[in-house]
């Protein structure tokens, strides 16, 4: 016993100063924007990632593809500034602009080193991109006419069938669900992406995260000048609740290729579950812990079925899917997809075991200052806690409710929302059917 | 820019251990973070014909269990730990890593070295693990047109040199391979004279040459075979290959046979194609995609290619997607006119400074991942470079010249050097179950 307690002293003196957590600096802008800001000088580059509830979730029912363009447009052209100006004086001092664009979220980032000159000239273009895109309609018309060649190629790829056919099958028509088809495109025209744009990129719904070499003076004026000029819309970021109980159901498709692609899952959590931090450390047991989680140890390490199996929540601003998935050759997908569901089962009848507990704590514990240790992990948490309005002490809250973690609550979450009788199934270059 | 890239040069430390263990720590203190990585210097280009896939297939059996620390095990000791690990296979090099909290660098040099001498290799494990590798295959090269494309480019330019074969391995090695076989692989090639050491992070030099000393020092070195250097024969003319696959886009690659960098201080070819490929697909409006993709949309992906450093030949690679309505040969069509373009009309003063302006904000991005540092080290000693050519290369890439990089477009992107890949798009139905892949015997 008393080993224990020395051990545990010894272990929390550890951590204290195991890694320091970042200071976020929090604050809202005078255009209505809400700003996130950690200020470090290690190195001589800015970070900056503005964000706005307007992914995929918040296209029109009867006009799927509007949000996604929209985001993909930003960079198209803006006042002053065509498409080849826009990417010629960010190449000239060596800037990157990147984009993020999910059912909830569209985003678009800059990276530049930070000196003035440099520094200048990159938010210079992201302010004119966000602030006045053109949205040209000869770049539409190109843009549409790749976007329908990538929904045609994926149309033959086994992992994005089945992809589609999931999500149909967990959401049905909640917009998580919605998928984007060629006749949709073909549909979309540019006062749609105006419209669209108006609409959803307001200052009101703007994040603005910065992380990097600039002080906190020129972090609000920078939050400032890039979300002032913005549209006045942005009110509406609430996303239709989904519907969380759906029927067992399986689909075979028929797929030319050598694996069979098995998909298993349902409705999960939205990342503001009480039940977040539960559920991910059992999903850390069950399929997110690499090499040493059950379904790996099951499926790979025991009987050679896969190269790659795996499960996850995605926690979004409503319940997002809870997913398994694996690839295996089509002769033993009957035999692998009848192991998962035993493993699967088992896991939510039985619980972790206290030892299993123990395991994933050292895990995530011991190795925080690994998801913290460079400016673009950090800008990631930024963006995410502005965005889905968690607080400023996630990241300790986080640690220390995984410390506090016991396995009835573990086990009381997987069982509360985990339903394996009640799951979408679906396999693409499914096994020939016995007849 | 240029002085700051030597600061970071000096923080480099490198002790060579008596059984010839090169150690080498690069200090980095912005977070209590350490990675290590063992380089060790064997991937599929010292692979023999029939035996393919061996570099990789031992990479997967190192997470198999030695005496002290049974299958599985390794694993789960660095995840206690907080630990992130892997291990990837490239033709040049096998490399083994781990990022953890400072503190527990102990853990993963007592693992790794252990594990450099006392693997067990158990048959019963082995075929279980070439089960896994075969799946593995199947989903990134049987089942990806782009990948069975570029095998078989790989295949069709490279006639001698074992740049022709997979770092995979082809099925019928892997369905033939043995525990023996990885055993002997593993006798020969992994040694402290044949790897490579790099720790990163935030650590302290000198603690580390001590802890490198005790868990790796007593590691007996031993005779390493001499390497056969393979010199690909003159190829005497454009080849040429289709690969029918299920998709619906066609696709095209177009590589030309390059020279890798042999000397850093004294080569200039490779630093030319480096800026070239800068020029036409470095940033965010190099010329490919402008042309192609925005302008003459006669492409709806594009990009070009060249990486200078491996131990073997390089290559200088174009591959794009032909947009709707425009087939593979007019994408050739619109590459050759670029090309023509570079020889006969070279490239700007803007389009080098963009491209010089691109390597000096990188160098400063790149310090944001103690990760890619020590990835940066690690494969310029792999492929007999140092990481001394690092500032070396750098300060080289800066002096290329307008007329080197017309040069080299002309001296090296020739059709005699040139190989052809088009992937010819199959519907879904009615097709045979495997397309233009290797037979598989199950």
């Amino acid at each position: 016993m008393r080993t224990k307690i020395i051990v545990f002293i010894v272990l929390c003196a550890g951590m204290g100063n195991a890694f320091a957590m970042p200071k976020i600096q929090h604050w809202q802008a005078a255009s209505g924007a809400r700003v996130f800001f950690v200020e470090n000088h290690d190195l001589p580059m800015l970070d900056v990632a503005v964000n706005f509830a307007a992914g995929n979730a918040f296209d029109d029912g009867d006009k799927p593809g509007v949000a996604g363009l929209s985001n993909g447009l930003l960079s198209a052209g803006a006042k002053g500034l065509s498409e080849d100006e826009i990417g010629r004086k960010l190449a000239d001092i060596g800037a990157e602009m990147g984009s993020n664009f999910d059912a909830d979220r569209s985003g678009l980032s800059i990276r530049t080193l930070s000196n003035a000159e440099q520094r200048d000239a990159a938010l210079h273009v992201l302010a004119q991109v966000l602030q006045q895109p053109l949205f040209p309609d000869a770049i539409l018309q190109r843009e549409k006419t790749r976007l329908i060649a990538a929904l045609k190629e994926s149309e033959t790829k086994p992992g994005s069938i089945a992809s589609k056919v999931f999500d149909k099958a967990v959401f049905g028509t909640h917009p998580y669900g919605r998928t984007l088809e060629v006749e949709d495109v073909e549909k979309i025209q540019r006062a749609d992406l105006v419209a669209f744009y108006q609409k959803h990129y307001g200052a009101h719904s703007a994040i603005v995260a910065l992380m990097g070499d600039i002080t906190r003076a020129q972090a609000e004026a920078i939050a400032q000048q890039l979300t002032v000029n913005l549209p006045a819309g942005g009110a509406n970021t609430h996303i239709a609740p989904v519907t969380m109980a759906i029927l067992p159901s399986e689909q075979r498709i028929a797929h030319p290729a050598s694996q069979s692609h098995i998909l298993i899952g349902a409705p999960g959590i939205s990342r503001t579950d009480a039940d977040y931090v539960a559920l991910y450390v059992g999903n850390y047991i069950l399929g997110g812990g690499g090499f040493v989680s059950r379904l790996m140890d099951e499926v790979r390490e025991k009987r050679g079925l896969a190269y790659s199996v795996y499960s996850y929540f995605i926690p979004m601003q409503q319940p997002g899917a809870f997913q398994i998935g694996l690839q295996t050759k089509k002769a033993q997908a009957d035999e692998a997809l009848k192991l998962v569901r035993a493993t699967l089962r088992k896991f939510v009848e039985k619980g972790v075991t206290k030892k299993e507990l123990q395991a994933a704590k050292n895990n995530i514990i011991n190795g925080f200052a690994l998801r913290i240790d460079s400016n673009k992990k950090i800008i990631g948490y930024l963006s995410m806690i502005g965005f889905y309005d968690l607080p400023l002490s996630y990241l300790d809250d986080f640690v220390a409710k995984v410390n506090k973690m016991t396995v009835a609550q573990v086990n009381d979450a997987l069982k509360r929302h985990i339903h394996p009788d009640a799951m979408a199934t679906v396999i693409v270059g499914a096994p020939e059917e016995k007849k | 820019m240029l002085l700051s890239s030597l600061s970071v040069h000096a923080e480099v430390f490198e002790k060579t251990l008596a059984n010839g263990l090169k150690v080498i720590v690069k200090e980095d203190h912005r977070a209590p973070v350490a990675v290590q990585q063992v380089w060790y210097r064997a991937g599929s280009i010292d692979e023999r014909v029939g035996k393919t896939g061996v570099a990789h297939a031992l990479e997967h059996m190192m997470f198999k269990g030695t005496k002290a620390v049974p299958a599985g095990d390794f694993s789960k000791q660095i995840a206690a730990a907080g630990g992130r690990e892997n291990a990837f296979t490239t033709a040049d090099y096998t490399a083994y890593f781990q990022r953890l909290h400072k503190s527990k660098l102990p853990l993963a040099m007592k693992l790794e070295s252990d594990r450099m001498q006392n693997l067990q290799l158990a048959p019963a494990e082995f075929k279980k693990e070439i089960q896994v590798i075969m799946e593995e295959r199947r989903m990134r090269t049987d089942d990806s047109p782009h990948a069975l494309m570029y095998e078989t480019l790989m295949a069709t330019a490279y006639q001698e040199h074992p740049y022709h074969h997979p770092v995979i391995g082809w099925m019928s090695d892997l369905l033939l391979m043995k525990a023996s076989d990885a055993q002997d692989w593993y006798k020969t090639w992994y040694a402290p004279n044949n790897a490579v050491l790099v720790v990163a992070g935030d650590v302290q030099a000198k603690a580390v040459f001590a802890l490198a000393q005790r868990y790796y020092g007593k590691i007996p070195k031993h005779h390493l075979p001499s390497r056969r250097v393979f010199v690909e024969p003159a190829q005497y003319g454009i080849k040429r290959i289709t690969v029918k696959a299920p998709a619906q886009l066609a696709q095209l690659i177009m590589a030309y046979h390059a020279p890798s960098l042999r000397n850093a201080e004294k080569d200039s070819v490779p630093y030319a194609l480096e800026v070239l490929a800068g020029v036409l697909d470095g940033n965010s409006s190099a010329r490919l995609n402008k042309s192609l993709v925005r302008e003459q949309q006669v492409a709806s992906e594009v990009g070009a290619g060249y990486g200078s450093t491996a131990r073997g030949p390089s290559m200088f690679i174009f591959e794009g997607t032909p947009s709707e309505g425009k087939t593979v040969a007019d994408l050739e069509t619109a590459i050759r006119e670029q090309v023509a373009k570079l020889v006969r009309d070279g490239i700007s003063a803007d389009e080098l400074r963009r491209v010089k302006a691109q390597v000096t904000a990188d160098e400063v991005y790149k310090r944001d991942s103690v990760f890619y540092q020590a990835m940066q080290i690690g494969q310029l000693e792999s492929v007999g470079l140092g990481y001394q050519a690092i500032p070396v290369m750098l300060k080289k890439i800066q002096e290329v010249t307008a007329q080197q990089v017309q040069d080299a477009a002309r001296n090296i992107l020739k059709d005699d050097e040139l190989t052809v890949a088009v992937l010819d798009p199959q519907p879904l139905s009615d097709k045979p179950k495997h397309v233009g892949g290797p037979v598989h015997a199950y």
